[in-house]
């Protein structure tokens, strides 16, 4: 009985999201097994022990514990054989998916309060949509069509040969090198390997530091100023995150969403659809203060680690009150390896630094972006083949 | 020889509070599982919480041999399992020839032989005869490579040693690993361990452990304390104070004669709790005499 019950449950986790395969079934198993059915916080401590992986699951898991095991408060020995045994699937008790699944996976924080003022700012939003930007909050779908044949064959081909934005790195791991140049040294396990192998030779094997790729962290901008881009610019983080490289993708408007692991979809369409329905603030107003608050606070520490770098995507259009972009921004620019700025909103050459978000995070930028005209991936891959440009001949 | 396991959930609360150390249920009933079913567990949490003194108490209570890795980036095979003596090899080699001994196959395997290797704290923590407790400490702070390579001790406790063969465990170590959470560990290290998350404590077990770890202070004084430290979590701050910041702090008191709580002690003290400027601008900008006024609010102070 209690088996069965374990492995319904299991189900229902599994149907909202966590990764539980039937090796931590057996394990839940054996786990009440040893803790015994006399206290529920035990069994509560041990199912969790076993079958969650990262800190975020434990607000999942409680509510499904608490739906899944309701106690009949009668006989406390008996509980577990008294619970209904379920048929079928369990729709009766799966948790709602989406919202519990969206708040397991982000970060712990209460959600911010809708502005109420929504409504009354309609008219004005609405005369350019391209070119507005505002911080009110409008929650709502980004809507995009699937790719044609074309499309996806050309995003494939600049995924994989566009230049990146970012610098490799010298990594403190070795890797085997022909010689002891670039800081190499002597390999002496291998050499005397080859020793035993070939007698009467001494040919001495050398490493070298490996130079990689840093782990990258992309900060998406989705709000209402960057509409026409946002499709186009998720096509290419997709393309990177399929590239063998490490990516991190978080997108904001007015809140921010982690949708890396929806991006690891194999196919664009639904890596796209899946981060539609992640994200709830397409097209709405910009906070890139606050996001940039909320991401050092909370993100900085667990995906900049180990040398990363951070490709900021946004025009730099801030409308957050609070201001603070320019502490935000020196700070995201101390904790990353490099930061670098892609800016897609120059559609003619004399830019100039006239926002004031744009003027607080130019002087915190390693390396500075600007895309002009950014209408399909080609003109993308313009940009990123274009030399470097140092943040600072722009602001004068 | 095997050791002497707790039977039970409170056993092990027993076990460990004999040796200073204040664990909740939860984490209580983690461990207890992992002893059980011999399971490495995963602990993370924010820095100072606790998760390293966890290991070290636990091998002191138990009374077995505490193995410690200490992560980092590059780090290797060499430096944590395993590493041939390639100057005893040459050794070997150079004495062969001298005898001319022509035997190869013989000096080969004379080459590699169990001798010749040095022994780093992973392979130590397999051939140990009583069980040790095998810690390997801020695993996030090793690049991902790393955590592949313990995949085979942490699943099978078993090491295979290309030139040599496969090391089985004699008595399984007792695994804990942790974390600051600075890298997402991999999936399939997770899925081989229990997981927990170590929190900070709720106000009166951290009572608790301060007392027991910095004595000397006024009752009143530990709970001006703690409930200072335990408002200040809820701040938006960028590193929130752990315990050890919590116990430090108490010392940091006890050493000033201070009786009780005071904005000038306060302030003249706050690089023991935050250790980032920023933090401590905005404690000193107001947030300070704001808590205070809090725990006068409660009559603590």
């Amino acid at each position: 009985m209690i088996a069965q019950n374990i492995v319904h449950f299991a189900r229902v986790l599994r149907n909202a999201g966590l990764g539980l395969g039937p090796d931590r079934v057996l394990a839940a198993l054996a786990a009440v097994e040893q803790v015994g059915l006399q206290r529920r916080d035990d069994v509560h401590a041990a199912l969790s022990a076993v079958m969650l992986e990262r800190h975020e699951q434990q607000t999942l898991f409680d509510a499904a514990f608490d739906t899944f095991w309701r106690d009949p408060k009668l006989l406390e020995q008996m509980m577990y054989a008294l619970l209904p045994k379920i048929s079928g699937r369990g729709e009766k008790h799966r948790p709602p998916r989406a919202n519990r699944l969206a708040e397991a996976l982000a970060a712990p924080r209460a959600p911010e309060p809708p502005n109420p003022a929504n409504n009354t700012a309609k008219d004005e939003l609405h005369f350019d949509t391209h070119f507005t930007f505002s911080e009110r909050e409008r929650l709502q779908r980004a809507d995009f069509d699937s790719m044609t044949t074309a499309e996806f064959e050309l995003a494939k081909k600049l995924a994989e040969e566009l230049p990146l934005p970012i610098e490799p790195v010298r990594r403190r791991r070795h890797e085997a090198a022909s010689n002891a140049r670039h800081g190499g040294r002597l390999d002496l396990r291998a050499t005397m390997q080859r020793m035993t192998r070939q007698p009467h030779t001494l040919q001495p094997l050398y490493t070298r530091p490996r130079e990689e790729t840093p782990a990258l962290v992309v900060l998406l901008d989705i709000s209402g100023s960057m509409e026409r881009y946002s499709r186009l610019l998720l096509h290419y983080v997709h393309g990177l995150t399929r590239r063998a490289l490490k990516v991190h993708t978080l997108t904001f408007g007015t809140r921010l969403t982690n949708i890396t692991r929806c991006l690891q979809t194999r196919d664009p369409d639904v890596a796209l659809k899946l981060a539609d329905e992640q994200v709830q603030d397409w097209k709405g107003g910009t906070r890139i203060a606050s996001a940039l608050h909320e991401f050092n606070r909370l993100w900085a520490r667990r995906l900049l680690g180990g040398n990363a770098a951070v490709l900021l995507i946004t025009d730099g259009l801030d409308r957050d009150e609070q201001g603070g972009l320019d502490a935000e921004a020196a700070r995201l620019q101390r904790m990353a390896h490099q930061l670098v700025w892609l800016n897609p909103l120059l559609r003619y050459d004399g830019f100039e630094a006239r926002a004031s978000g744009v003027r607080a995070l130019l002087p915190h930028v390693d390396r500075f972006l600007p895309v002009h005209n950014l209408a399909s991936l080609a003109d993308l891959g313009a940009a990123l083949r274009a030399p470097a440009r140092r943040p600072s001949t722009t602001l004068n | 020889m095997s050791l002497q396991l707790p039977a039970s959930v409170d056993a092990v609360i027993e076990l460990l509070a004999a040796e200073n150390y204040v664990c909740d249920r939860q984490l209580a009933t983690a461990l207890f599982l992992s002893l059980k079913l011999a399971r490495p567990l995963f602990l993370e949490g924010a820095p100072g919480v606790g998760k390293t003194e966890l290991a070290k108490t636990l091998a002191r209570a138990l009374n077995t041999q505490l193995l410690r890795v200490q992560c980092y980036e590059g780090l290797d095979v060499a430096q944590t399992a395993y590493e041939w003596n390639v100057a005893r090899q040459m050794i070997e080699i150079r004495l062969a020839e001298a005898a001319h001994e022509v035997d190869r196959a013989e000096l080969a395997r004379n080459l590699y032989a169990r001798s010749m290797l040095i022994e780093r704290p992973l392979l130590q923590a397999l051939t140990q005869t009583r069980s040790p407790v095998l810690l390997i400490d801020e695993l996030d702070r090793a690049d991902e490579p790393f955590d592949a390579f313990l995949l085979e001790v942490l699943a099978e406790n078993q090491l295979t040693i290309p030139e040599f063969g496969t090391v089985v465990a004699t008595a399984p170590p007792i695994t804990l690993i942790t974390s600051n959470r600075t890298r997402e560990i991999h999936d399939a290290l997770r899925r081989r361990c229990l997981y927990h998350w170590v929190g900070y404590p709720s106000v009166e077990r951290e009572l608790d452990i301060v007392r027991l770890k910095a004595p000397g202070a006024s009752d009143r004084l530990y709970r001006q304390v703690v409930e200072f430290v335990q408002r200040m979590r809820t701040l938006d701050l960028f590193k929130s104070p752990g315990v050890a910041e919590t116990i430090d702090w108490t010392n940091a008191l006890v050493a000033l004669n201070s009786l009780q709580l005071d904005p000038a002690s306060v302030q003249d003290t706050l690089g023991v709790l935050l250790k980032h400027q920023d933090d401590i601008a905005r404690m000193q900008g107001g947030d300070t005499v704001k808590l205070l006024d809090e725990l006068r609010a409660k009559a603590l102070l």
